[in-house]
């Protein structure tokens, strides 16, 4: 097991909002290994997006962050942009469902991988230049001499993305996340994207956070799964235990909801979550969980250790042996 | 393929064409035509559901919208319960319309924000002037898609993706149609949500019988909802047939190719399967490739291929491809 390059620890981001404060990250603890695919999954509001762009200092004012996010043995939480801006693109890198709003329109993808590349080392123009065709060859873009010289509409989505992965892997960051990477692609792009993501993990053991909703991609390509719930980590586990083996409700609602061949009917999870400006005492799921008790109601759950996984359900035992 | 002599389909679709015409680029003279859906036919029987799947481009959005007659196809007939769309007038095409409905993909833009959900699902009532009480209908269809008599009450803001969705069925089953085409009903929604929305339109055909042409990109869920499926590429059908079959037995590279792109959610199966990874993207439907349009990612293209374009052609498992190398 490799040492964690960032580690979170207790981070909550809050809101500010004319309807009072929305309590996105509620306390989350979660580690990124040298050179993993890490996968974070949840649905829509679930936290997952927030706690990066909170890990990345990308959030607006109206966020506040409290806790620790250590990259490298550096604190991001209350970091300066100075020092922000010298860790982003250099140590940590992120990148988007919408590869078109990632890119200038009006510059040329080389220059656009040149200058991330000049923003954070010594260079000339001219390496600069070279390096940047090197790195479209990396991601799997042909003719990258000519393709450097051109602007990112000429560029499909499927290469636009593959776009992006070379700026954002331009310094050989020790984390890239990816934020839905995928989701905006074609099926038959997506798979080609994973493998340029899969590529850039194993060849330059940049550790990958992969932050998706679709557990099929993370079947394909994660080695472990924070699962997020109401801003919450809910359940921790190796691939194999998530899908074999899940020990908290909302994991095993989440893979009982999937359609899937010779499944008649399909198991959705009653209700919906929860409203995050009043997020509800004890265990944020307890009102769609089947398994949920009247203890649920009175402390919030905290990760524990269940075999090999770690669940945040105090009924975590019973649910594993329940059919 | 329906008996058409014993059981006429309820809609059948044969030689559908749909151009659009675009400005031309740098202010030339020569105007750019795409055509979006070429030569597309098939037929829906009552209470049932084709499956219309294929990536973006492939224009299974178009041929839902010139099957309602949203828009006008360039060519090719629409028959729906024997009627040839293109040939009735005004006030008939009225009266159709009761029975063709549609549901969105996007549950925030399909409903307006300022009306409460009752008069939303009462509109189309209004609008096709049905006489009596119209509450109580609006209460019977909010309780058919699981929502309560008091919402109709409320606006749209106040409900959650899936509950929206809900309402938008509504409103789409308050003239008892024959026919709803479903434009990727569940894509905006989380799946713990979606499988809800899903198992409640199986529900609702099994109860009032109705047919559905289900669009959408997600080919999981269209082998779950449908009992044919029609796989698109850039404006054609590559495949059609019975949805296990097509599941089952691929027999159009395309569609082998497009199924072995799915993840399946189960790590062990998923890091075994052979994958067949399609180089590039699709091409542009402004210039599509002569002959067969799959042929510039195929892998088993050859010169025939590219000058002459394959014909839909039923294969020894029961469906239909165009392909001139098709899968055993």
């Amino acid at each position: 097991m490799s040492a964690p390059v960032l580690e979170i620890r207790d981070l909550t981001v809050t809101f500010t909002t004319p309807l009072g404060p929305l309590a996105a990250v509620r306390g989350i603890d979660l580690d990124v290994r040298a050179g993993e695919m890490l996968a974070v999954v949840g649905e829509s509001g679930s936290g997952k997006s927030v706690s990066f762009l909170a890990a990345m200092g990308l959030l607006p004012k109206t966020a506040t962050i409290t806790g620790s996010v250590l990259l490298d043995g550096r604190q991001l939480v209350g970091a300066s942009s100075k020092e922000l801006r010298a860790v982003r693109g250099q140590l940590m890198s992120m990148i988007f469902q919408d590869p078109l709003s990632a890119l200038n329109p009006v510059h040329r993808v080389g220059d656009q991988i040149a200058e991330m590349l000049q923003a954070h080392q010594k260079l000339s123009d001219k390496a600069a230049k070279a390096r940047s065709v090197d790195l479209l060859e990396i991601v799997g873009i042909p003719q990258s001499g000519d393709r450097a010289l051109q602007y990112p509409h000429e560029f499909s989505g499927g290469m636009r993305q593959r776009v992006v992965i070379a700026i954002a892997i331009a310094n050989s960051p020790k984390v890239l996340i990816a934020d839905e990477p995928t989701t905006a692609l074609d099926v038959t792009v997506q798979a080609q994207i994973l493998e340029v993501i899969q590529k850039v993990q194993k060849q330059f053991g940049t550790a990958v956070v992969l932050i998706t909703h679709d557990l099929g991609v993370v079947a394909r390509v994660c080695e472990r799964v924070n699962v997020m719930y109401a801003g919450r980590v809910v359940e921790r586990a190796e691939i194999g235990d998530i899908f074999d083996a899940p020990s908290h409700p909302y994991t095993r609602g989440l893979l009982a909801s999937l359609p899937q061949a010779g499944v008649e009917r399909l198991s959705p999870i009653a209700g919906f979550p929860p409203n995050m400006l009043r997020p509800p005492a004890g265990c944020a799921f307890r009102a769609r969980c089947p398994h949920a008790v009247a203890e649920c109601g009175e402390t919030l759950p905290t990760l524990r250790q269940i075999g090999a996984s770690h669940s945040a359900c105090i009924r975590a035992e019973e649910v594993l042996t329940s059919s | 393929m329906t008996d058409s002599s014993k059981n006429p389909p309820l809609l059948s679709v044969q030689g559908l064409v749909k151009e659009f015409h675009m400005r031309s680029q740098r202010g030339g003279r020569r105007k750019r035509v795409v055509q979006a859906v070429t030569n597309v036919s098939f037929e829906v029987a009552r209470g049932e559901t084709l499956g219309l799947v294929g990536e973006s481009g492939s224009g299974k959005t178009t041929v839902g919208r010139c099957v309602l007659r949203l828009i006008e196809p360039t060519s090719g007939t629409v028959t729906f319960e024997g009627r040839d769309l293109a040939h009735v007038d005004v006030e008939e095409m009225r009266n159709l319309r009761r029975k063709m409905q549609i549901v969105f993909q996007d549950p925030y833009a399909s409903l307006d924000p300022k009306m409460t959900v009752g008069a939303s699902i009462a509109e189309p009532l209004v609008v096709q002037g049905v006489p009596g009480n119209h509450e109580e209908k609006v209460v019977s269809l909010l309780e058919l898609v699981g929502l309560a008599a008091d919402h109709a009450r409320r606006f749209p803001h106040e409900f959650s993706g899936g509950q929206r969705q809900r309402i938008g069925v509504a409103r789409a089953l308050a003239l008892d149609p024959a026919l709803i085409v479903l434009d990727e009903p569940v894509s905006a929604l989380d799946v713990s949500i979606q499988a809800g929305v899903v198992n409640l339109f199986a529900d609702l055909q099994a109860r009032l019988g109705m047919s559905y042409v289900f669009i959408a990109h997600d080919l999981s869920v269209v082998r779950h909802i449908a009992d044919r499926v029609a796989v698109m590429y850039l404006g054609k059908i590559m495949e059609i047939g019975p949805a296990e079959q097509v599941y089952e037995h691929p027999t159009h590279p395309y569609t082998k190719a497009l199924l072995s792109a799915v993840p399946v959610p189960n790590p062990r199966v998923e890091r075994q399967r052979s994958r067949i990874m399609l180089e590039g993207d699709v091409p542009s439907p402004v210039n599509p490739p002569s002959g067969c349009r799959f042929r510039t990612r195929c892998w088993k293209a050859t010169e025939l291929c590219a000058t002459v374009e394959p014909v839909l052609e039923m294969r020894a498992t029961g469906q239909l491809s165009a392909c001139h190398h098709p899968e055993a």
